[in-house]
């Protein structure tokens, strides 16, 4: 009983956390006056349990109502097991693997190419003031150019096949990534210079011990508003200029109006972007493992 | 305490070859002048507390010193050993290493990371080499840096108020913790401080710096009582009794 009471009120007043102790408390009115005591907490309280998949949950459950109970047009809003089924159908009958399989490779050479080029000038941009005289300038100008906008100069430099989309998904991974890396790498603490200072580091030490490990949390910051990019830009390109791919599907399935179709394409594009975000916490929360300790 | 009376008997006059030597050491912000001609020696192995207001130059003095000052104009000779190491006010540990290699930063080998948990070990951090910095207390953080500078074997070690951003009693244990330190290893030791009574506990000569300049310079004799020194420091930074 007393430790359940300390705990549900968890602030620190030792004193009424005393009384808790000495005092009867399988009473009720000392428990009331030991609460009174407390001040009232103004933190959101502790987290519900599975609260991220509460939400999407209930939103399931009333669709599935929804459609069960004819409520739903199905042409418009197909019922949940309807798209389970087409997505089945379509995955035996063929097309949807190598939909799927174009649709991967495609965000994973633009991704790594947008990656690879983010990081490089980044780290040129960031380190040496050259580079950064040459690179920095031309980067902002890049991003002020809404580079969904480059599709159809690029469609004409580079034909309409995969060489253009990879090109236009790399474009839109390598900015966020880029301007987060350099400011990262800008803005190293004042005082750890100094410090590498004191302590003779040389250059490359400096860089491989404080500068880089330093700017590495917005590395990340980058790399999953980079990831996200990928799948943004994926999804646009695919519905615009593609004869295949998920994004081509979806296409053909608004042509002929299967919504349940569009659904899977959807919900597939959802589980891409869940997986590789999940995926880049999870490289984070292990390279990162020295932030956790600030919460305990 | 023997080694400690003895080295005020015979410093500054009878040593030898200083560790550091200021002559006519000028240095400027924006056109003011913060350190102005200071000639100053600081014999191997002294303790020595250098007090001022804030903004008399104290930690442009120590960061001249320590090699610190790249972009401020200034003139005068100065000559300090190789071996320096400098504690900041903040413990300024990498929070993305762990303790010990923290205290190894720029030192390479096993033979250092032995040196490292000895160093750790001497400032009462045994066991805890594998802890992030974020989980030290302030007192604990400032061990570690202490650990880190030790490591370097430092000739020289300037601190920068290094004791200014903790409580009163974790104060008082680095208080005994640093002459502890500094009776075993015997570097020569710049502390700068405003505080006039941490000066006169740890250092065996206090400085006063006033408008760029050293206005007083004081050896302290244990034999005399702290209170004497204490008026006559305080006085020289203008503190005076009724205006306490």
């Amino acid at each position: 009983m007393t430790t359940s009471t300390s705990r549900t009120t968890d602030t620190h007043d030792t004193a009424a956390s005393a009384t808790t102790t000495s005092a009867p408390v399988n009473t009720v009115e000392g428990k009331t006056a030991v609460r009174r005591r407390r001040r009232r907490g103004l933190a959101p309280g502790k987290r519900l349990p599975a609260s991220r998949v509460v939400g999407p949950a209930l939103f399931f459950v009333l669709w599935a109502v929804a459609s069960a109970a004819g409520q739903l047009d199905p042409a418009a809003i197909p019922a949940p097991w309807t798209v389970l089924k087409t997505a089945g159908r379509l995955w035996t009958s063929g097309t949807l693997p190598t939909d799927m399989l174009t649709s991967l490779e495609r965000a994973a050479y633009g991704f790594a190419l947008g990656l690879t080029a983010g990081v490089v000038l980044a780290l040129a941009a960031g380190l040496s003031r050259i580079g950064e005289a040459l690179i920095d300038g031309t980067v902002q100008l890049n991003r002020a150019i809404p580079t969904l906008g480059l599709i159809p100069l690029f469609i004409l430099w580079l034909g309409i096949g995969e060489t253009f989309k990879i090109a236009i998904i790399a474009i839109v991974v390598y900015i966020p990534i880029y301007l987060n890396l350099h400011a990262a790498l800008s803005g190293i603490d004042h005082r750890y210079v100094e410090l590498a200072e004191v302590q003779g580091l040389s250059r490359l030490q400096f860089v491989r011990q404080i500068v880089i490990p330093g700017a590495l949390p917005g590395f990340f910051v980058g790399l999953r508003l980079g990831v996200t990019g990928s799948w943004l830009s994926l999804v646009v390109l695919e519905q615009i200029n593609a004869t295949s791919g998920l994004g081509y599907m979806m296409f053909q399935a608004q042509n002929y109006g299967q919504s349940d179709v569009i659904l899977v394409g959807l919900l597939i594009y959802g589980v891409f972007g869940l997986v590789s975000d999940s995926a880049v916490r999870l490289v984070e929360r292990r390279v990162l493992s020295w932030r956790r300790t600030l919460s305990s | 305490m023997a080694p400690h009376t003895q080295q005020l008997t015979t410093a500054p006059a009878v040593a030898a070859v200083p560790a550091v030597q200021l002559r006519g050491l000028t240095r400027s912000f924006d056109g003011r002048t913060v350190l102005d001609h200071v000639d100053l020696d600081l014999p191997a192995g002294q303790f020595t507390a250098l007090l001022g207001h804030s903004g008399s130059g104290k930690s442009t003095l120590l960061r001249a010193i320590a090699g610190l000052d790249h972009e401020v104009v200034g003139s005068g000779q100065l000559t300090a050993p190789d071996r320096v190491s400098v504690v900041f006010q903040d413990s300024r540990l990498l929070p993305w290493r762990r303790v010990l290699d923290n205290v190894l930063l720029g030192t390479e080998g096993r033979e250092a990371a032995e040196k490292g948990r000895e160093a750790l070990a001497e400032v009462g951090l045994a066991g805890r080499e594998r802890a992030w910095p974020n989980e030290l207390s302030g007192g604990e953080a400032q061990r570690a840096a202490l650990a880190r500078s030790l490591v370097r074997e430092p000739e020289l070690l300037l601190a920068d108020e290094p004791f200014g951003a903790l409580d009163a009693l974790t104060r008082i244990r680095m208080h005994v913790l640093l002459r502890e330190l500094w009776e075993r290893h015997r570097p020569s030791v710049l502390l700068v401080t405003h505080d006039v009574d941490e000066a006169i506990v740890l250092a065996d000569r206090v400085l006063v710096l006033e408008e760029g300049r050293i206005g007083l310079d004081l050896v302290i004799d244990p034999e005399v009582p702290r209170a004497e020194y204490r008026e006559r420091l305080l006085a020289a930074l203008g503190v005076t009794s009724d205006s306490r």
